[in-house]
């Protein structure tokens, strides 16, 4: 298994001071530089331990939001690219839907393939509903958007013979021919997020590294619908590092001082959530046939689950919730160890864990700790596990 | 991360598509009219409620779609032969991908008019409908004898730092209300009583509304200098208490056509179809010389 550590880099005073909305039209004088430049330096301080450890990296991006100050991934990606060492680089993710211009991605991204000698991992996404009112794209055609980003960006990649001509749909380019390609051969690995099942197939059908959050123990429902897209390809099985997962995750010595830490953690999950309502849901950003749902409705559906069945709310549940609903991991080194493996074979194998290592009010202190005991005492193990075998699930 | 949401909820407007308790009586009460046909346009299934008879009168919904029940459709039927469709994506009509402006709604419409063969129609269209309306007029009233915008949106009047329209994509339920009705109340809807098919025809208005008027946001930059091409007698009709678009825009909406009249309509909203449906038929009538 690999682990990446994350951390959606929170300006975390602020979540005890808005009025309902972190994101979007959150003012921005309720952030001080100096806490900001304060918070950089430490979160790329935390990086490069990770990287000294043994571990990868996750960067991603969101805008105009006090839960997460990453607005631009590619310079985190541009400073880490030339800063660490070894760790793998994974961008999860690039909103590509909602950038103007495409064949920019594709300079930015081979540049940091090249200038990392080939660590990127390049995911791309949708985005979340709030994205949209600041990114300003027509949600309802995001997706299209999304899907010819992709093509172009790939084309761009992978086009070595002299400028082709592009004129789709959403973007128009006469002579593209990016310098530097990428150093990764045809490129740069591509993962994708998704909450939907249908989309969890078609990712299945293009190979990619998928990545879910929140999904707890509904996320097998996921991967298996990734792995009908996968074989309908005439491939095997996928292995498990085709699938990737978001977990928070808090370790100490004690138990006692795990929980406390997992505290500071879960204020992600409780934080993230917290939008003016009317940006939650754009219109097109859902289905005609789901939003009517959720009309009848009156309220969205329940996501997330315990293994018996038990609907946990992220932005209200306990430490425990979130443990008993696999959105958290959080213990000792064996109880982390214990829970993630029992993870694992719940969803027949997951070989990526993205590690939220730090959220919110952790401290540089306790981070260092978690992730330095979590590299030498859960890691090793996580290595030498043994994911489930494609004939087993394949028999389940 | 991606593209989940641990917060997502809801948040659509109330009076997207006319529920009230008053229109569900008349609805139950109006037995004369039958339901929209459905008729092939441009390669599309478009719904199509016709009924009266007359000059014709084609009636461009606004962003909340059509209710066949509601009582201006009778009301206009009274005195000319309603041709109402459901714009492509709204109601029940389909929609393909290369519809994605108002120009393109704009064509599709004026296919239209010769598909059924309209002459001598006046063209009727409130708010969104209006827009729709005015881009048709400034490419060809051929067949067009009157034009009548009732509260429309569609052009840009303000500095670029000032919003003509407040964002209408980020408001509550309560505040469009109060923004598009003279009494909001008639904007207070309990969805969770509706059916599932309504439902997603609410769901589909709002998502086509989106398609076609994201961005620029409700306008078109170029339609305020082309108004000028629009030749037959116009009517800017406008509620006086609509907080939407302000009776000053609709002024400067008139102003911008050769010899169009303004007028307002008292106690009345964005809608004035639905709020003052009496007056409003009354005052469309009279206006392009149907009988009443």
């Amino acid at each position: 298994m690999k682990v990446f550590h994350f951390t959606e880099q929170a300006y975390a005073p602020a979540w005890n001071d808005h009025d309902g909305s972190l994101r979007v039209n959150l003012p921005n004088r309720k952030c001080d530089p100096k806490i900001a430049a304060d918070n950089y330096h430490r979160w790329y301080d935390e990086w490069a331990l990770a990287d000294e450890l043994g571990l990868d990296i996750m960067v991603n991006e969101h805008h105009q939001t006090a839960t997460c100050t990453s607005s631009a991934c590619v310079i985190t990606l541009a400073i880490l690219a030339r800063e660490t060492k070894r760790a793998r680089l994974l961008v999860l993710g690039y909103p590509i839907g909602h950038r103007p211009d495409p064949l920019r991605c594709a300079e930015e991204l081979s540049t940091i393939d090249v200038i990392s000698r080939g660590r990127l991992e390049m995911g791309f996404v949708k985005g979340v509903p709030y994205e949209v009112p600041v990114a300003n794209t027509n949600p309802v055609f995001l997706m299209d958007r999304f899907w010819e980003a992709h093509d172009f960006i790939l084309k761009a990649m992978t086009s070595h013979d002299g400028p082709f001509n592009w004129e789709g749909e959403h973007f128009h380019y006469r002579h593209v021919n990016v310098w530097p390609r990428p150093y990764q051969e045809p490129h740069p690995p591509v993962w994708v997020t998704t909450g939907s099942g249908s989309q969890a197939r078609r990712l299945g059908e293009c190979g990619y590294v998928m990545a879910t959050l929140g999904s707890g123990y509904a996320t097998k429902g996921l991967y298996d619908a990734y792995r009908q897209g996968y074989v309908s390809k005439g491939r095997p099985m996928p292995g498990a590092d085709r699938f990737a997962y978001l977990g928070l995750v808090a370790v100490a010595s004690t138990e006692d001082e795990a929980r406390r830490r997992a505290e500071h953690v879960a204020g992600y999950v409780r934080t993230s959530g917290i939008v003016y309502p009317p940006f939650r849901n754009p219109p097109g950003f859902l289905s005609a046939d789901d939003n009517a749902k959720l009309l009848k409705a009156g309220k969205p559906p329940a996501r997330t689950f315990t293994k018996d069945g038990r609907a946990v709310d992220m932005r209200t549940g306990s430490v425990q919730d979130l443990i008993d609903a696999a959105i958290m991991f959080a213990g000792t080194p064996d109880q982390v160890y214990r829970q993630l493996v029992d993870f694992c074979e719940w969803v027949g194998g997951m070989g990526n864990l993205l590690m939220m290592g730090q959220a919110g009010f952790l401290s540089h202190a306790d981070t260092v700790d978690s992730l330095t005991l979590f590299a030498r005492e859960v890691l090793p193990r996580l290595k030498e596990y043994k994911q489930p075998t494609p004939a087993a699930i394949a028999a389940a | 991360m991606g593209d989940l949401d641990p917060g997502l909820d809801l948040s659509l407007w109330s009076g997207w598509y006319k529920f009230g308790k008053t229109q569900g009586r008349q609805r139950l009460m109006s037995t004369a009219g039958s339901p929209p046909a459905t008729q092939t346009i441009d390669g599309l299934q478009i719904e199509i409620l016709t009924r009266g008879n007359g000059k014709p009168l084609l009636f461009l919904h606004p962003e909340l779609g059509l209710d066949p029940s509601a009582a201006v459709v009778d009301r206009l039927a009274s005195g000319a032969r309603l041709v109402a469709p459901s714009h492509p994506g709204f109601g029940r009509s389909e929609v393909t991908k290369s519809l994605t402006t108002v120009d393109d709604l704009a064509y599709f419409y004026l296919d239209l008019i010769e598909a059924l063969d309209l002459r001598g129609a006046a063209l009727v269209g409130v708010s969104f409908g209006a827009w729709i309306a005015a881009e048709i007029a400034i490419k060809s009233t051929a067949r067009l004898s009157h034009l009548v915008l009732a509260d429309a949106v569609g052009i840009k009047v303000s500095d670029r730092e000032t919003r003509d329209i407040p964002d209408i994509f980020a408001m509550t339920d309560g505040q469009f209300a109060e923004l598009a009705y003279a009494d909001p109340a008639i904007g207070k809807i309990d969805y969770t009583a509706k059916p599932e098919a309504e439902l997603k025809i609410v769901a589909r208005n709002r998502e086509a509304t989106a398609r076609y008027a994201w961005s620029p946001y409700l306008h078109d930059p170029k339609l305020k200098g082309r108004l000028h091409r629009i030749r037959i007698p116009t009517l800017v009709l406008w509620g006086d208490k609509d907080r939407l678009t302000a009776p000053d825009y609709g002024r400067a909406y008139a102003a911008a056509i050769p010899g169009a009249r303004f007028e307002l309509i008292g106690a009345c909203g964005h809608f004035p179809h639905i709020e003052q449906p009496e007056a409003f038929a009354r005052t469309v009538l009279g206006f392009i010389g149907g009988s009443k």
